[in-house]
């Protein structure tokens, strides 16, 4: 459907996007992930026509974007970062404009508006102006502007920045929707964003790919091996340390104050292979230490994504 | 074109939402009523000659008002990112922005027939002159859009954009009157340059070639630059 070529971009001397190749498929939720300055918006920006490519090819359903731009654009329902609409105009007026554009006849409008209304929710709202409303309406009539065409690839720039808990889990809901018979490009910088609407995760930092796959390979495929946390009350630090160590697969310990009076934390490291927890367990019930926590840190996306992009 | 013509209805809409455009409208109309009836009875001509001799002047501060928020606002809220992604050419945007300044200025000098109007009453008035100095206020108008929108897309804050479209307006404008600033090998063309010049011709009545070509390249100059322009900030 996407067919991305070692695409480039430069502004004056900073390299923003560095060769990135990238091939999306039908009906795929793809999340670009990065932190801010990546090069996520301006990788959006060139596939959505809206910067060129300083080298590269993007091919949309095997059009290139140097060839033709504008059917590209017209396959393309784009969201930019924090909906930046026409103020001034009321909902429906906007709307009504953007149909004109896309060269909906009049019957066909009616009915896509319509649609629209229901899908973003927009009925109550329609005769308001832009300027009036919240952040998470405004962003729904991003969303309705996005899909007024009906096209087959919906691209979305953070499309949940500065929402309010409940307003991203409706439009994290829409998107699953759309997300059923479309195909779906969205950056964020929030992971946990990522792993509920995406099928796949594409990892860019420094303008370059890091990690692309779905959650489970991009979890399978890090090196980061179990961080296991043990508060014990009643216990000598030193004495704790000496006794973890000596269960195997364990890496390494950390002796840390525990937040509790009386209690020693230990982060313990385990080797990659093998679970220590049994041996763990069995150790501790042989003394008499009292046994507050034990708590395996799962690896998150968060820690991953920590250890992907930590600067070198 | 469709889309040209699309993007103009929106953007002509958009004049009228705000009261920018009634203000520039009542201020325009105020200065011109003064400057000229104030010496109209003092002259005793039945005529709108220094009305539209007003006109270079006066459009070439007024339309830097109207045109400077056609690209900078946009760049300056974000949504000339959407205006771009829409299926739309940059010729489309261009010329759909363009057409709906000129018609803003055709709105502002709509309620000036009144003058002639009124005239007609008191003396003998020669319609014919005063059709075609409109046709050629509408051609300076034009070009003073393609300027003003040119220094539009120049820049996201619109105070700056008003004051280079000012400026460039400006100097077309008073060019003619400063020529003794300039060495006499140049002299010839620098007179051409000047707006008021060739409007004036056409405010006597005169449909010469030559000034319908000056309004008309400047008016190409303007909006090719502005493409130039666009095609830089990809």
């Amino acid at each position: 459907m996407i067919h991305v070529d070692n695409l480039t971009k430069y502004y004056d001397d900073f390299c923003a996007v560095d060769q990135i190749s990238l091939d999306v498929e039908r009906g795929e939720i793809v999340g670009l992930l990065g932190p801010n300055g990546a090069g996520k918006t301006t990788t959006l920006r060139m596939l959505t026509g809206y910067f060129t490519p300083s080298a590269g090819d993007i091919r949309v359903k095997d059009v290139s974007v140097y060839d033709d731009p504008l059917a590209v654009k017209k396959v393309i329902g784009y969201l930019p970062e924090s909906a930046p609409l026409y103020k001034g105009m009321l909902v429906y007026d906007y709307l009504s404009h953007l149909a004109d554009i896309h060269g909906l006849s009049k019957s066909a409008k009616e009915k896509r508006l319509g649609e629209l209304a229901d899908m973003c929710s927009l009925r109550g709202i329609m005769h308001q102006t832009i300027e009036t409303l919240s952040k998470g309406l405004k962003q729904r009539v991003g969303l309705a502007h996005a899909m007024m065409s009906d096209p087959e690839i919906l691209v979305l720039d953070e499309p949940t920045s500065g929402l309010d808990p409940n307003q991203i889990v409706e439009i994290r809901e829409i998107i699953r929707t759309i997300g059923k018979e479309k195909t779906v490009i969205l950056s964020t910088h929030i992971l946990s964003e990522a792993e509920a609407t995406c099928d796949r995760i594409v990892i860019i930092h420094n303008g370059k790919i890091i990690a692309d796959g779905s959650t489970q390979d991009i979890k399978a495929n890090t090196s980061q091996a179990d961080t296991i946390r043990i508060e014990l009350m009643g216990a000598e630090a030193d004495a704790v340390k000496e006794k973890l160590m000596a269960v195997s697969g364990v890496a390494s310990v950390d002796i840390a104050d525990s937040d509790e009076p009386e209690t020693v934390r230990a982060d313990v490291h385990c080797q990659s292979m093998g679970d220590p927890r049994i041996d763990l367990y069995e150790t501790i019930k042989a003394t008499d230490w009292v046994l507050t926590n034990f708590h395996r840190e799962s690896k998150t996306l968060e820690t991953i994504f920590r250890e992907l992009t930590r600067e070198n | 074109m469709r889309q040209a013509l699309l993007i103009f209805k929106r953007e002509f809409k958009d004049y009228f939402i705000s009261p920018i455009a009634y203000i520039v409208i009542a201020v325009f109309l105020l200065m011109t009523g003064w400057l000229f009836f104030s010496t109209f009875f003092i002259a005793d001509q039945a005529d709108l000659r220094r009305f539209f001799s007003l006109l270079p002047f006066l459009l070439a501060l007024v339309v830097p008002i109207i045109t400077m928020r056609l690209f900078s606002e946009e760049l300056n809220v974000g949504s000339y990112e959407i205006l771009l992604t829409m299926p739309v050419t940059f010729g489309d945007i261009i010329v759909g922005k363009f057409l709906a300044g000129v018609a803003f200025v055709g709105a502002i000098l709509l309620p000036t027939i009144s003058y002639a109007v009124f005239i007609s009453f008191l003396g003998e008035l020669d319609w014919g002159v005063v059709l075609g100095s409109y046709i050629g206020a509408l051609l300076l108008g034009a070009a003073y859009v393609a300027v003003g929108l040119f220094a539009s897309s120049l820049t996201r804050n619109q105070i700056i954009a008003c004051i280079v479209g000012m400026v460039i307006c400006a100097v077309l404008a008073i060019i003619d009157k400063m020529l003794f600033f300039f060495p006499q090998s140049i002299l010839e063309t620098v007179a051409y340059l000047s707006a008021a010049v060739h409007f004036e011709n056409i405010a006597k009545g005169i449909i010469d070639t030559r000034d319908i070509l000056y309004f008309l390249s400047m008016t190409f100059i303007g909006l090719y630059a502005t493409h130039l322009v666009m095609q830089e900030k990809k």
